[in-house]
């Protein structure tokens, strides 16, 4: 087996809680990841999945090395990424990209497309205007975009146009992971099928792997290989994609399932069980955390957290009922 | 089961740069909605949806206004009304409930304030009836312990519950005709699952008609009996949910459902090409044709007419004519 | 996957068609709303202080031979062609030193607000980008900056460092940063969490680049505004600094000296002393602050929509 591109083991990232005004008390933590492991393999997409207070948009800040771990570590092709300094924090940033949702706001306003696009070049690289150029065409031309368009300032283009820019400008150095945070939600209908087209053609075309992070269930399993699902900051299932729509085990992952839209008016799905709000990070639930919900809560699932098992091949779920 | 709201031709114009710069936001838009009915009003950005709703409660914005058509409101023509008259209808019986929950409530004042200001208004309710009536709200819609909770503030609720909150708002008055706009846009997946169940009760219960303004098939799937796919304005497809999604007349239909997403499922996805259109500028003859698949000379030359596909069941696109035409000919030979 | 390629790029060459015309509509439409007021006020004054020296009918600072002081204007009983404005009480050709008076009150306007555009803006990103002790100094300097009471240390840093033009100019820059700092501030604060500055960051891009490619380009809408605004402000303290005699020294003509010098002769009636160049400060300080206005209403919007 070889090594994953990404490996993240036991990551936590806590932010404290203080109180008053001028003693500032910690009060607690928001465990806002506990226990994440999970790892993206060259050329895979891995979904993760969850509702909002999940975890899902702290842990790719932590990928991204926009906060730093509380404990547990990030392995990126083997190496530990905590402690990059220097030439080795910059072969980071140029080789893991990012891509957000909101298209109106992730483009400069002010500098011309081209140059948003060559930016992550300029940084990392030393190459001659003529060289950033062609480069900036090339990628310009594997998002769907034509060259020309270079010239043109982010507001003449719509929102799905301004995707693939942001798109290529991950894209432009030899980029080998993409965290994509929603990328299609704030798009139009017709122009997500479009994006999501052209991200599947560009890893067949590079090999770079990406992590989708969203919350449509249809989206995310569509695109990816494998999906994670997030709660309260754990992963609590984690599979093959098309296995995970077929026999999702968690009653978490069953919720998310039940709850999702229907594809068709006759299709019929389980009675929604799940109630209630998702509790707070601040003071997660003892034991298992979705156990207060959970509609096939047992007696030990409030006092002991479950534990990661490999239920059916490459198909961990961390459940009691397992 | 009677005629609840029937819209005929109606056509709301944007005017700008005094009126050198017009824009057909809702251009010849006809549909008809039964007492209790569920009508999706499905399209993407810019397709019109909004602006319908909007002319249909009169609340457009200044630089537009309905130049030709009708509405139709329980027998009474609402384009003629005069804004005082509208706006005892509004809330009484049209009500609307909007995407952002947060946007909807006044931060200053108490859930109940909220919540029996329409009961207040529109049917006169007041002392200990009122409050009675604001918790039978509060209970249908699904929040626990209303006595409590109707003491609260907005902050102090979650996006699910405060959208549950408006869903209150709007039946307070007892409307027969609720519009919704992308009420759960905002919202979690489980959030927005139990919301819609909450609709669904709310609507068994009351009886109310429902307009669902979305750009989100699954929601259609799930809650309406009917549906109207718009674009550039004008519909192009409308009839029973259950007959467009087995299998929709128009390219364009064809076009949305076939590039969902669907769970359990790795077939490629059919990606439109193209934008949805600027509507200052729209493209000659059918509107969709630049990024139809099916597209004809004819489609590029002269706007396709409404034709009849089935029962309650009509579509514009040349290629329907075609078709027929072929059926005929076959049929004859 | 080809098939959409080529149509999406079909469709994209369509879109960028649009777009380079809609760029050329762009703006004609920005020249279709030019505020014609301000506009029509301050051209021929920037005008007239380009080319005073061809313009002015006699130097400024020499007496007018053969002329009386205080000439009234030609259309008055006493006046003549030669000073059609009348003359001082040198026998100065008022006309003349209107037209070198717009020249100072212009330059001292402008390059005084660049200066302290200059240094507010450079502050407030500082501040506002850096944060922590960074913009806990600038703040409380500005704070305290600001209890200065403008225009008196205005006067008392002319006193100390001696009256001449450009010593002006950077007195007042050094008095009207302030404005600048706080504002700039604030939009910094707000830039900084926009997601296209935490692309550059997170691209790895040095705080140098991200302050320069992003920060500044985007804050350079609000400067110009409060530039504009700041010039009639600019204008006006270099008058009254005139007026009470530290500004720019006599001879320059300057409209502030001019109306100090006219005041005592305002009550036998030689007016024309004072009210010509009071119209002179009027005239462009209200044209800059509606200029002002008008760029302030212009350029949001447009920024919204970027």
């Amino acid at each position: 087996m070889s090594v994953p591109l990404l490996e993240l083991q036991n990551l936590q990232k806590y932010f404290p809680v203080s109180t008053g005004v001028l003693l500032r008390r910690k009060i607690g933590w928001v465990k806002a990841v506990d226990g994440v492991d999970f790892g993206i393999w060259p050329g895979e997409t891995l979904g993760l999945i969850g509702e909002s207070g999940c975890g899902k948009t702290t842990t790719s800040k932590l990928i991204l090395l926009q906060e730093a771990p509380t404990a547990g570590t990030i392995r990126f092709g083997g190496e530990d990424i905590s402690g990059l300094q220097g030439r080795e924090l910059m072969r980071y940033r140029r080789e893991v990209q990012v891509v957000f949702q909101d298209p109106y706001s992730s483009l400069s306003p002010r500098m011309r497309v081209g140059d948003i696009v060559a930016e992550p070049l300029e940084i990392h690289t030393d190459l001659s205007r003529e060289a950033l150029h062609e480069r900036v065409a090339e990628v310009l031309e594997l998002v769907g975009l034509q060259p020309e368009v270079a010239r043109l300032f982010p507001h003449e283009f719509s929102g799905g146009q301004r995707q693939r820019i942001a798109i290529a400008r991950a894209l432009a150095t030899q980029t080998r992971l993409i965290v994509l945070d929603e990328p299609v939600s704030a798009l139009d209908v017709s122009i997500r099928a479009q994006i999501m087209n052209q991200l599947e053609h560009l890893q067949q075309t590079l090999g770079v792997s990406y992590l989708f992070i969203g919350h449509d269930l249809a989206t995310v399993a569509h695109i990816s290989h494998r999906i994670a699902v997030m709660y309260l900051g754990q992963i609590v299932e984690l599979a093959d994609s098309l296995e995970l729509c077929a026999k999702p085990l968690h009653p978490y992952t069953q919720a998310l399932f039940n709850a999702a839209l229907p594809a068709h008016p006759d299709e019929r799905h389980a009675k929604l069980t799940i109630t209630g709000e998702v509790p707070s990070a601040l003071d997660p639930p003892s034991g298992c955390r979705f156990h207060p919900r959970c509609p096939r809560a047992m007696p030990g699932c409030a006092v002991e957290a479950p534990v990661r098992k490999e239920v059916a091949p490459q198909h961990m779920v961390a459940c009691h009922l397992f | 089961m009677a005629v609840l709201l029937r819209v005929s031709n109606l056509q709301t114009y944007y005017f700008s740069f005094g009126g050198a710069r017009v824009v057909k936001a809702v251009d010849n838009v006809s549909f008809m909605l039964n007492e209790g009915e569920t009508i999706g009003l499905v399209g993407e950005s810019g397709c019109g949806k909004t602006t319908t709703c909007l002319s249909i409660v009169g609340l457009l914005p200044s630089a537009a206004r309905i130049v030709g058509g009708s509405i139709e409101f329980a027998g009474e023509e609402l384009t003629h009304k005069r804004p005082r008259e509208m706006r005892r209808i509004r809330g009484r019986q049209i009500a609307m409930i909007l995407q952002d929950p947060m946007a909807s409530l006044n931060p200053l004042f108490s859930i109940y304030t909220q919540v029996a200001e329409p009961a207040y208004y529109h049917q006169a309710i007041r002392g200990r009836p009122l409050r009675q009536r604001v918790q039978q709200l509060l209970r249908a819609v699904r929040i626990p312990s209303p006595a409590v909770r109707m003491r609260e503030y907005p902050h102090q609720m979650s996006g699910g519950m405060r959208q549950r909150v408006v869903g209150a708002i709007a039946m307070a008055g007892g409307p027969k005709l609720i519009i919704a706009d992308e009420p759960t846009t905002n919202l979690d997946v489980t959030i927005q699952a139990q919301y819609l169940e909450v609709l669904k009760d709310i609507q068994q219960e009351s009886g109310v008609a429902l307009i669902f303004v979305t750009h989100n098939l699954g929601i259609v799937a799930k809650m309406c009996d009917k549906m109207a796919v718009m674009y550039a304005g004008r519909i192009v497809e409308q009839g029973a949910v259950r007959d467009l999604f087995r299998s929709p007349k128009h390219p364009y239909t064809q076009a949305l459902l076939g590039s969902m997403p669907k769970l359990g499922s790795k077939e490629p996805l059919y990606a439109i090409p193209g934008h949805p259109p600027n509507l200052a500028q729209l493209p000659s003859g059918c509107a969709f044709h630049p990024r139809c698949a099916h597209a004809m000379p004819q489609c590029v030359s002269q706007e396709p007419v409404d034709r009849r596909v089935g029962a309650n069941w009509t579509a514009r696109c040349w290629l329907l004519e075609r078709q027929a035409q072929e059926e005929y000919v076959s049929a004859i030979a | 996957m080809v098939d959409i390629t080529e149509q999406t790029n079909a469709a994209a060459a369509t879109v960028a068609q649009s777009e380079f015309t809609s760029v050329g509509r762009r703006w004609s439409s920005l020249a279709r709303g030019l505020p014609v007021l301000p506009l029509a006020i301050l051209v021929p004054f920037i005008l007239i202080a380009l080319f005073a020296d061809f313009i002015a009918p006699y130097d400024p600072t020499e007496p007018i031979p053969g002329a009386k002081i205080f000439e009234p204007p030609f259309w008055m009983q006493g006046g003549s062609a030669h000073a059609l404005l009348g003359t001082d009480f040198q026998s100065r050709d008022v006309l003349s030193r209107l037209i070198f008076g717009a020249r100072v009150s212009l330059i001292v306007g402008v390059t005084g607000t660049l200066v302290a555009g200059s240094i507010g803006t450079a502050l407030g990103i500082l501040a506002g980008y850096l944060g922590r002790w960074v913009d806990q100094v600038i703040m409380r300097l500005t704070d305290a900056w600001l209890a200065l009471p403008g225009l008196v240390f205005a006067i008392f840093l002319a006193t100390m460092v001696g009256p001449s033009m450009w010593n002006i100019v950077i007195i007042l820059g050094l008095v009207y940063w302030t404005r600048y700092a706080r504002v700039i501030r604030g939009e910094v604060l707000s830039l900084r969490e926009r997601e296209f500055v935490k692309l550059a960051e997170i691209a790895g891009g040095s705080r140098t680049r991200v302050i320069f490619r992003h920060i500044l380009p985007n804050v350079l809408n609000s400067t110009m505004v409060l530039a504009s605004l700041t010039i009639g402000v600019v204008i006006i303290a270099e008058a009254s600094l005139s007026f009470l005699g530290v500004g720019v020294p006599p001879p320059e003509p300057a409209w502030g000296s001019m109306l100090a010098d006219g005041r005592s002769m305002l009550m036998v009636g030689d007016w024309w002393l004072t009210v010509f160049p009071g119209l002179g400060i009027l005239l462009v300080v209200l044209a800059t602050q509606l200029l002002g206005d008008w760029l302030r209403v212009r350029l949001d919007p447009q920024l919204r929509n970027m």
